[in-house]
């Protein structure tokens, strides 16, 4: 939230304190402003604390870790449809989500190991290329898993999918506070999300600065000398994998009760280049930058297409691009305007793992200019 | 004197091309011993090996009584052998502190669970390694970098930078290879102090140079080596009078021909 609140322009480095304040007010009360514009904004804001989860976890590999994954999404599958699966009237099931959402997060943990044991070897374009294919496999196994034996229910996916149940209170109904305000499930939906978001921040925020954090960073930097200062390579990163999936396994649960649908095609390639997108869009290795990404992309997308629909249909009389056309189109504008003017990110990750405050018999700046 | 380390018979081959052959050497604990030879006679080869980086084809490497694990470097660091590299090798977007504290790794605990629920024993760590990284720094003569990103440090301190490293993975046996390449007569000197200074504190070093001066200085013992066998190992003042060694640092008849044509 430091960092979160440092990034804002002007004011966070003159008045942190006021930055923080505003960090907050900005985060309690978005879905309130979006409530302006409609529900459906208060809907996306939803999905962007999902993709800001996704993106936490992606980042957790690829900007610590320097692991880059392209199949990202296949952990988001894997904590969907396990949530799908156990919570659903397919299976029959519906057990509570405190149990299937930590279910979800082992499963895609494992998943994260099995993708790792054989990639550990490659780095750079040939880790990119079998996480990829990774990626992929997951999918077209969702896809085709319907038949001899139906599990996944192949292309048309499985729905009626319990919601989340906060103490048999279900709250993709709205709350009812007294005889006449009544709260949308879609705010309920942006507060526990929110709650999410926040822990996952704390927890990746404390693994970075620590001792696993900084051999990731060994690691990234410098894979042979990591190993020469005793670093076991190999645990580190299969423990990098299986945490960034374990955040993707809790955002694709949470994703499968707040939709109450999932079906293999929100799980495509593009959806792993789109939350990679993000992380190297905000600022890769800093979870401020990679907040803000992620926020950022998956709310311009939706302004612009906003506004695009009813241009074109002004101009032209008809939409010529669709809106889901136009959203890769920015997305990869964005990419290309990002490398040449911020190559970093659009909060590059400055020293990221120090703490000023801990050094103990740190010279006077005075000492230290002689 | 003990016996730290014990190379016998070690023999690492590449294809056709024979790095190391049959070399046995042993190091005493306590001293500097120095490796040398010419170019491409086997020394970085001996290194890694020694470090676990490469596995032998023949020999084994005994250290403290123990055979060392091959082909596990981080197990041999926790061993007790630390290395540095010719090319420096540093995580380069991590400040000064942040290297040596990485070199802690392998002598803290602390896991992925007591670090996420901030345990008390794991923020009690960390405090010690942070404090214990800073007395490293200082102890190499860099401790005001300590927040300097290391790829902007001078090329003498991060050659500095990568020994505090190497000794916070605390280290029976230092090795060094080739720390002054590249340095100028005043680093050269006063990274002879801080060798010295190593040594006096208790770590045995074992040091890879082409200064040939800094190397007749500063070591107790040497071996030389010359395509991948070692040709003479002695105290200094012997070993420069070893004809073998002579001819093959100046060239000249004999066996570095032969050996050559071979």
């Amino acid at each position: 939230m430091n960092e979160l609140a440092l990034a804002i322009p002007w004011l966070g480095k003159r008045n942190p304190a006021a930055a923080r304040w505003v960090v907050l007010a900005l985060a309690l009360g978005a879905p309130l402003i979006a409530m302006l514009f409609g529900k459906t904004w208060v809907r996306i804001l939803d999905f962007a604390l999902l993709y800001v989860m996704l993106a936490i976890g992606l980042n957790l590999v690829v900007g610590f870790a320097g692991l880059l994954d392209l199949g990202y999404i296949a952990f988001y599958a894997v904590g969907a449809y396990t949530f799908a699966f156990l919570a659903s009237p397919h299976f029959e099931l519906h057990l509570p989500f405190w149990l299937v959402l930590p279910l979800g997060a082992c499963f895609a943990a494992v998943a994260g190991i099995i993708l790792g044991l054989p990639t550990l070897r490659l780095r750079g374009d040939y880790l990119a290329i079998v996480t990829l294919g990774f990626g992929e496999i997951v999918r077209i196994f969702l896809n085709n898993l319907n038949h001899p034996i139906n599990i996944t229910n192949g292309p048309q996916g499985i729905n009626m999918i319990d919601p989340l149940e906060l103490f048999g209170w279900d709250i993709s109904r709205p709350l009812k506070i007294g005889e006449d305000i009544t709260i949308n499930s879609l705010f309920l939906y942006y507060y526990v999300f929110l709650a999410f978001v926040v822990l996952s921040i704390i927890l990746v925020q404390r693994l970075q600065i620590s001792r696993v954090g900084r051999a990731w960073a060994a690691i990234r930097d410098d894979e042979l000398a990591a190993k020469a200062i005793g670093i076991n390579t190999r645990n580190m990163k299969l423990l990098a994998f299986s945490l960034g999936a374990t955040f993707g396994g809790v955002a694709g649960g949470l994703f499968a009760a707040f939709q109450g649908f999932v079906s293999p095609e929100s799980f495509s390639l593009m959806e792993s280049i789109a939350v990679l997108t993000m992380v190297v869009f905000g600022g890769m290795g800093n979870l401020a930058g990679v907040v803000v990404g992620a926020l950022a992309l998956t709310a311009l997308p939706e302004i612009l297409r906003h506004v695009a629909v009813p241009v074109q249909q002004a101009v032209f009389n008809q939409v010529i691009l669709d809106p889901e056309v136009l959203r890769m189109l920015l997305l990869s504008l964005a990419m290309i305007f990002m490398m040449l003017l911020r190559p970093a990110g659009l909060i590059p990750a400055h020293s990221r793992y120090s703490r000023p405050e801990l050094v103990v018999g740190k010279p006077a700046p005075a000492e230290a200019a002689k | 004197m003990i016996t730290l380390l014990e190379a016998k018979h070690v023999t690492k081959r590449f294809g056709g091309l024979t790095a190391l052959s049959d070399v046995s050497l042993t190091i005493r604990k306590g001293e500097v011993y120095g490796l040398i030879g010419p170019n491409g006679a086997g020394k970085t080869t001996f290194f890694n090996v020694l470090t676990g980086a490469y596995v032998p084809e023949e020999g084994e490497i005994v250290f403290n009584g123990t055979e060392l694990p091959t082909g596990k470097p981080h197990e041999v660091v926790a061993a007790g052998i630390a290395r540095t590299f010719q090319n420096i090798r540093l995580f380069r977007e991590l400040t000064a502190l942040e290297n040596v504290m990485a070199g802690h790794h392998i002598r803290s605990r602390a896991n992925p669970f007591s670090i996420l629920l901030q345990t008390k024993h794991a923020r009690e760590e960390e405090r010690l390694i942070t404090e214990r990284a800073f007395e490293l720094l200082r102890y190499v003569g860099i401790e005001r970098f300590a927040d300097t990103v290391s790829k902007n440090l001078s090329y003498g301190d991060q050659r500095r930078l990568e020994i505090a490293r190497a000794l916070a993975t605390e280290p029976q046996l230092l090795a060094l290879d080739e720390p002054a390449a590249g340095m100028n007569a005043t680093e050269t000197g006063k990274l002879r102090e801080l060798v010295q200074t190593i040594r006096h504190d208790g770590v045995t070093v074992l040091l890879i140079e082409h200064d040939v001066k800094l190397v007749m200085g500063l070591c107790d013992r040497l071996a030389v080596l010359d395509f991948g066998k070692k040709i003479a190992e002695d105290v200094p003042a012997e070993v420069q009078k070893n004809d073998a060694v002579i001819s093959a640092y100046l060239g000249g008849h004999g066996t570095r021909k032969a050996g050559a044509a071979a």
